[in-house]
């Protein structure tokens, strides 16, 4: 099948000012009936902020800018390295040694170049994170280290953002979606504070394996158009375990903490104060 | 019977197993976590499909039949 139908076009193009090109472009989401013109029209309009151009910010990023999002925002402050390409899918070989975000703009500008790509070759920190965060609808936590995790569970609740989350290690990958701002639980729900340096392994200690980045950040992006067009069920108050070793998929309920420290009726955290600067990562540069 | 240590049979990652409870009652989250040695720091327990939430783990009693995951706090990216 290819192409659209003229009628459908017709309905279709009643939403919002779109080429022929993008018709085109867009074709297999608009004949989806849960995305269709309005839903691609959402799409464009979105602002999505990915933390971490790594093995899971490669494929996310990726695939927002295929479907259609309109302005992907990136941050990371780190250059490819030859032990990152195993599994950053956005990188390549002859781009060893250039910034991980512009690099990332490439690939994403190569596969869509209608896509509005804002670079931010930093390190977020508490001093840029309620800044950065803020100009984005939905932020999406694809880092290395748990200092970097909490700071933006933080700045994100309150700065009242969606944060789309997920996280690998060796063989496994865990997602969630917070949005304590709606009633959920949020990220300190489950996790309450970073584990004591040192106890957990990193992925340079532990390993990873490549394509496990690629399902899990593929699930993230999954999750991100979901909220952008409204369809589905939310990740929101649920936690999903994938164990690729046994190909087994486990979701489990995660409702909001009383005694969260972020998010409960006497929470504590009520800015960023309390985050210095980031430990070194939890999983290889 | 009375006086002895109160017994409950949980399955554990996938596994049944048999854990002897405290003396003074019933085997609590933070019980169970003690007896296989994880910091709770590392962790989330996830019970009858359900995270347990931390501040809840001393007051959370396990019962005969209950399935437990532990899940590991995990930060790579």
């Amino acid at each position: 099948m290819s192409g659209t139908p003229s009628s459908e076009k017709s309905e279709w193009t009643q939403h919002m000012d779109f080429s022929e090109d993008e018709i085109q472009r867009y074709s297999r989401h608009i004949l989806l009936q849960e995305v269709g013109g309005t839903g691609q029209a959402k799409l464009k309009a979105a602002r999505v902020l990915v933390i971490g151009a790594g093995g899971l910010g490669s494929p996310l990023m990726l695939y927002l800018a295929a479907a259609g999002v309109g302005t992907i925002g990136i941050v990371d402050d780190d250059v490819v390295d030859l032990s990152n390409l195993q599994r950053q899918i956005a990188h390549t070989t002859d781009r060893i040694g250039t910034l991980k975000v512009e690099s990332a703009a490439k690939a994403a500008k190569a596969i869509n170049p209608d896509l509005n790509v804002e670079a931010y070759a930093t390190r977020l920190s508490a001093d840029n994170a309620l800044d950065l965060i803020g100009r984005y609808d939905i932020v999406c936590d694809g880092t290395d280290n748990f200092g970097t995790r909490f700071l933006i569970a933080d700045a994100c609740a309150l700065a009242k953002r969606t944060l789309v989350s997920a996280a690998v290690l060796r063989f496994e990958g865990q997602l969630s979606t917070f949005k304590p701002h709606e009633g959920g639980p949020c990220y300190r729900c489950l996790y309450s504070e970073a584990p004591p340096p040192g106890t957990v392994p990193t992925c340079s200690e532990a390993g990873v394996l490549g394509a496990v980045t690629g399902v899990m950040g593929t699930l993230q992006a999954t999750e991100v158009l979901k909220e952008i067009l409204g369809i589905g069920e939310s990740m929101s108050g649920r936690l999903m375990v994938w164990d690729a070793l046994d190909s087994r998929f486990r979701n489990i309920k995660l409702r909001p903490d009383p005694s969260c420290a972020l998010c409960g009726p006497d929470a504590t955290i009520h800015d960023l104060s309390a985050h210095g600067t980031p430990e070194g990562p939890a999983c290889a540069i | 019977m009375a006086g002895m240590h109160s017994s409950v049979t949980l399955t554990l990652n996938g596994e049944s197993r048999v854990f002897e409870g405290p003396a003074d009652g019933p085997l609590s989250v933070s019980g169970l976590l003690v007896v296989l040695g994880l910091d709770t720091k590392k962790v989330a327990v996830e019970r009858n499909e359900e995270i347990v939430p931390r501040s809840r783990y001393t007051e959370t009693w396990l019962v005969s039949g209950d399935s437990l995951e532990i899940v590991h706090f995990i930060g790579g990216g």
